[in-house]
């Protein structure tokens, strides 16, 4: 019985093989945060995940464990087995355009990296996350009791700080319109410098940097540093939501992190998933093109979550405001900077 | 009569020892390692995977440490700084000195290498890479001088001391890597300038292909092997470290200086662990970023152990720790297993290899010659 069992386990096995040698393969190299951080790689994976779903690709992924995997992460899937690589962040944008160049015929697209000029194997997807953190710093503003909101980020690059900028402006365009003075820890937009954990992967830092910002009045805290974000989520889960709320950032982090589902004001969205199935398709249809897209609240390619446990906490008209917020910076009536 | 039974007795001592020292600097390893690629395996099928993708990731990692030309190129790659800092770590264990500091010193070394070699590019390749190196192996030593002075004068223990400057350097890395003079231009990220085309190692094998990332740091991780033999087992210096580490106080009345042989032997350690930080730099990262040591100094401690802080041993365990890297990416790539794993199976043998007697205990069959003899 056993001995049945096992043969036709390896002619499946066989024939898995067979018939993946023929399938179009997508190749993912994560960030250090890793491919389950709840939020960065794993919404970009997601988009493999929803290609392998619906075209039945196979789909391989890579993760880093520092910054010096990149290039070595790069090289293993040099063999030609992948029809195209996807590589996840701003980091490993010396290293894409490194590999890209050295293997012209490897199609590429790396997420939050704009090459310029660009390179003709590599298409850069880059989103405009300052819209949607704009309308979260406008919901935030609207919702702390305190009149102090925090935030802090990974690396002081501009795919992490470009969520801390819309944030800090969304709050000013709503002490603006009502009158209030509710201010930012954490993040100065004239100086560009602010609050960092120099990294992408400590849960403890996450939980340290929460605490200093709830410590000095903040009761709605935004991590933009990936994984590390869910630390400061645990410890918002202990002090309870109506002390303090955290703002997602990436991926609904109710649907990636349901334990805590709770303590999510809600997410601002980096919707990497659509664009990167997105990509996947256009090199299996033939279309794949080297350049640039870019991900807007008019196109969907950013926006914010649903207010999930706190739908009926937010008052009506603040959701009707952030809608009026919505439309007026996708017709360009309401400018997202200073 | 009794000279010779002396002498006898002393020659059978010799060979127990040699035949000891065999089992453990081969017999020990394999076994462990063994041993480590069987629990790594168990806990696969704990964590649900079938026994077919165990084979095959087992497959895939000696695929992608040794079976292509690209992997073998990875494989040194990720040995040469390995071997280099634990060489130094080693040599630290020949003094009975235990240097936890090789993360710091490679640390400092990279980042004065990569301050150098871009602050001085104009100067020819040759000369710019050979001082970028130097500059890289002096801060290297000059830092882990730092604990082995107080250890000397002070007796402070050198495990806190090098932890302690091991978390220094972190932040000091931070705050160079902040430094306009030092700050890639355009970036407000911590990160340095590049290191120039001409401040780079040369690969040795892009002729082939351009993405075979081994570089010219083999030969000098080679040399530094070749050197520390000679060291340790024939010169003056090395004799003295060694009687240190055995016994202190027979070193003192031998007329040997304890305090220098600390100093200097950690000054040699954090020498070469400077040097791999500095390899590093000009020959695979090309400039410095908060996570560029990626933890080398840690795993070199690991290596130095594996290796039985013998250069020879070392060279061998840093082969096999670069193997369990590039192989652990072929792994994810071929099996999707988890690269956490290939750290898991890296512990298991640096567990088994730091507590032999689990080993004995485990297979006694293969060290029952030794028992019988003893």
């Amino acid at each position: 019985m056993e001995i049945v069992k096992q043969t036709s386990l390896a002619i499946g096995f066989t024939l898995l093989c067979t018939a993946s040698a023929n399938a179009f393969t997508a190749c993912q190299v994560t960030d250090v945060g890793g491919i389950d951080d709840a939020s960065f790689n794993q919404t970009a994976w997601h988009g493999v995940e929803n290609a392998i779903a619906n075209r039945g690709i196979d789909g391989r992924f890579l993760e880093s464990q520092s910054e010096t995997d990149y290039a070595a992460n790069l090289n293993a899937l040099m063999d030609g087995s992948c029809d195209i690589i996807v590589t996840v962040g701003f980091l490993m944008g010396e290293a894409t355009a490194n590999a890209a160049t050295a293997n012209p015929n490897q199609k590429f697209s790396i997420v939050d990296f704009a090459y310029d000029p660009t390179i003709p194997n590599v298409l850069g997807q880059i989103f405009a996350t300052d819209e949607a953190a704009f309308l979260a710093g406008y919901l935030a503003a609207g919702m702390t009791e305190t009149g102090t909101i925090g935030t802090f980020g990974g690396l002081n690059i501009p795919p992490v700080t470009a969520f801390m900028n819309g944030l800090v402006y969304g709050v000013d365009y709503y002490n603006e319109q009502h009158g209030t003075s509710v201010s930012v820890l954490g993040w100065n937009t004239s100086s560009q410098e602010g609050l960092f954990t120099n990294n992408f992967d400590s849960l403890d830092d996450g939980r340290a940097f929460a605490q200093n910002l709830y410590d000095e009045g903040a009761d709605i805290v935004m991590p933009v540093a990936g994984p590390v974000g869910l630390g400061s989520a645990a410890l918002a889960a202990e002090l309870g939501s109506d002390s303090l709320k955290i703002i997602g950032v990436d991926a609904d982090l109710v649907a990636t992190d349901p334990e805590r589902a709770d303590v999510y004001l809600t997410s601002v969205l980096k919707r990497m998933d659509s664009t990167v199935e997105a990509v996947i398709n256009a090199a299996m249809d033939g279309s794949f093109e080297g350049g640039l897209t870019v991900g807007t609240l008019a196109n969907n390619g950013v926006g914010i979550a649903p207010y999930h446990n706190f739908e009926s906490a937010v008052p009506p008209e603040l959701k009707a405001e952030i809608d009026a917020v919505r439309a007026g910076i996708i017709d360009g009536s309401i400018s997202v900077g200073p | 009569m009794n000279t010779k039974s002396n002498f006898r007795k002393t020659t059978a001592d010799l060979l127990m020892l040699r035949q000891g020292a065999y089992r453990d600097a081969i017999v020990l390893p394999i076994i462990a390692i063994a041993t480590a690629l069987l629990i790594g395996a168990l806990i696969m099928t704990a964590t649900g995977v079938d026994i077919y993708t165990i084979g095959r990731s087992f497959a895939a990692l000696g695929h992608g440490a040794f079976g292509s030309i690209n992997a073998i190129s990875e494989t040194f790659t990720a040995a040469i700084p390995l071997i280099l800092a634990g060489l130094g770590i080693g040599l630290g264990f020949r003094a009975g000195l235990f240097n936890i500091g090789a993360e710091g010193q490679i640390i400092i070394g990279g980042l004065l290498a990569v301050i150098f070699s871009f602050t001085f590019s104009d100067l020819p390749t040759i000369v710019l890479v050979t001082f970028t190196l130097i500059v890289g192996s002096l801060a290297g030593a000059a830092y882990a001088g730092i604990a082995g002075v107080l250890r000397a004068v002070t007796g402070a223990h050198e495990v806190i001391l090098t932890i302690m400057l091991n978390l220094i350097s972190y932040r000091i890395l931070d705050y160079a890597l902040r430094q306009p003079f030092i700050q890639k231009d355009g970036r407000s990220d911590p990160i340095s300038k590049s290191v120039p085309g001409n401040g780079q190692l040369p690969k040795l094998l892009d002729w082939i292909d351009p993405n075979l990332r081994l570089h010219v740091g083999i030969f000098i991780m080679v040399g530094a092997v070749i050197l520390l033999w000679w060291l340790i087992k024939k010169s003056k210096m090395g004799f003295a470290i060694r009687t240190n580490g055995e016994n202190s106080h027979a070193a003192l009345y031998a007329g040997m200086n304890p305090k220098m042989v600390i100093i200097g032997s950690m000054a040699l350690a954090g020498g070469l662990a400077g040097l791999a930080g500095a390899v590093q730099i000009s020959g695979v990262l090309e400039r410095a970023s908060p996570g560029f040591s990626a933890g080398i100094g840690f795993d070199a401690i690991a290596v130095a152990l594996l290796g039985r802080s013998h250069p020879i041993g070392i060279l061998f365990a840093g082969i096999l720790f670069g193997g369990l890297e590039a192989g652990g990416r072929q792994m994810q790539i071929d099996a999707g297993v988890s690269i956490d794993l290939i750290s898991i199976i890296q512990a298991l043998v640096v567990v088994f290899i730091a507590a032999p007697l689990i080993i004995r205990t485990i297979t006694p069959w293969a060290f029952s010659k030794n028992k019988r003899t003893s």
